[in-house]
């Protein structure tokens, strides 16, 4: 128990950290590796949540092809420079009005997130007290291509639009 | 370990994501804000699955990073259209339907 809860602050720091340095940085580059940093951290409380597949694809497709897809782009468009005080002085934030009412709604949500935090019963149980683990690959795989079968096939063909969108829309214009 | 920690770290994140697509101006890093909202998500679904001792919550993951997937590809091939219309990844450079 001890050790769990030293391994989920380990990890849930990285995360945390990782995020923070992404939406921090200037650079997109320093970005999208402090963002495969973060999954690292989410990685490893799958792990602890006893879902090593996820945690496996999660490294595997996200931090090995999503994040790889992210970096092609940014060093294909090669735009590290970001011209700080020009882009700064156009932000919305420094007109009076959307930081008043932004930072009004940010509060209030804030505060309506933790009254219904403080008022959720059963936040104190145990994650994994109740129910045996369920996480082998060919649990998954059973009830993934039995009752989701039919998402299971739907997201093949959303896979199809997006890769034939992506192609369409970045393919270059013929004059 | 109590849920309400696995919870109280999804809300961190999101709000980390939130306030990324809400403060920055860089397309790129609008595309990773909501990449860490998804995983955020997908950190609740899993730790709920794992309370209920079902594969449900993995499985509902695998089809958030199906659709992350494909929301990064269409994201990234509008930026690069986008980019090579104004030089600029600032949202605020593409305001020409703005009145």
């Amino acid at each position: 128990m001890g050790s769990d809860l030293i391994l989920f602050g380990l990890f849930a720091a990285v995360a945390v950290m990782g995020s923070l340095a992404v939406i921090g940085q200037k650079n997109p580059i320093y970005s999208v590796l402090a963002l495969i940093l973060s999954f690292f951290g989410l990685s490893g409380l799958y792990v602890l949540l006893e879902a090593p597949f996820v945690a496996v694809v999660q490294i595997i497709i996200y931090a090995g092809a999503i994040m790889v897809l992210f970096l092609f782009v940014v060093m294909l468009l090669n735009v590290p420079r970001e011209d700080a005080a020009e882009w700064d002085r156009t932000h919305p934030y420094y007109r009076p009005a959307p930081a008043v009412l932004g930072s009004a709604l940010a509060a209030a949500t804030l505060g309506l997130l933790a009254w219904a935090f403080s008022r959720t019963p059963g936040l104190g149980a145990g994650v994994a007290d109740a129910r045996p683990a369920a996480s082998s690959v060919g649990q998954l795989g059973r009830v993934l291509f039995t009752d989701y079968m039919f998402a299971f096939e739907v997201t093949s063909i959303l896979i199809l639009i997006a890769m034939v969108g992506a192609v369409a829309l970045a393919r270059k214009r013929e004059q | 370990m109590p849920i309400g920690y696995y919870l109280a770290l999804s809300g961190v994140l999101f709000a980390i994501g939130a306030a990324g697509v809400f403060l920055r101006r860089n397309l790129i890093t609008l595309l990773l804000s909501v990449e860490i909202m998804l995983n955020a998500v997908n950190l609740s679904f899993v730790a709920f699955g794992r309370q209920q001792g079902s594969v449900d919550g993995q499985i509902i993951t695998f089809f958030v990073m199906t659709v992350a997937a494909a929301e990064a590809a269409v994201g990234l091939a509008l930026v690069i259209a986008l980019f090579r219309h104004r030089e600029s990844l600032n949202p605020e450079a593409f305001t020409s339907l703005k009145w």
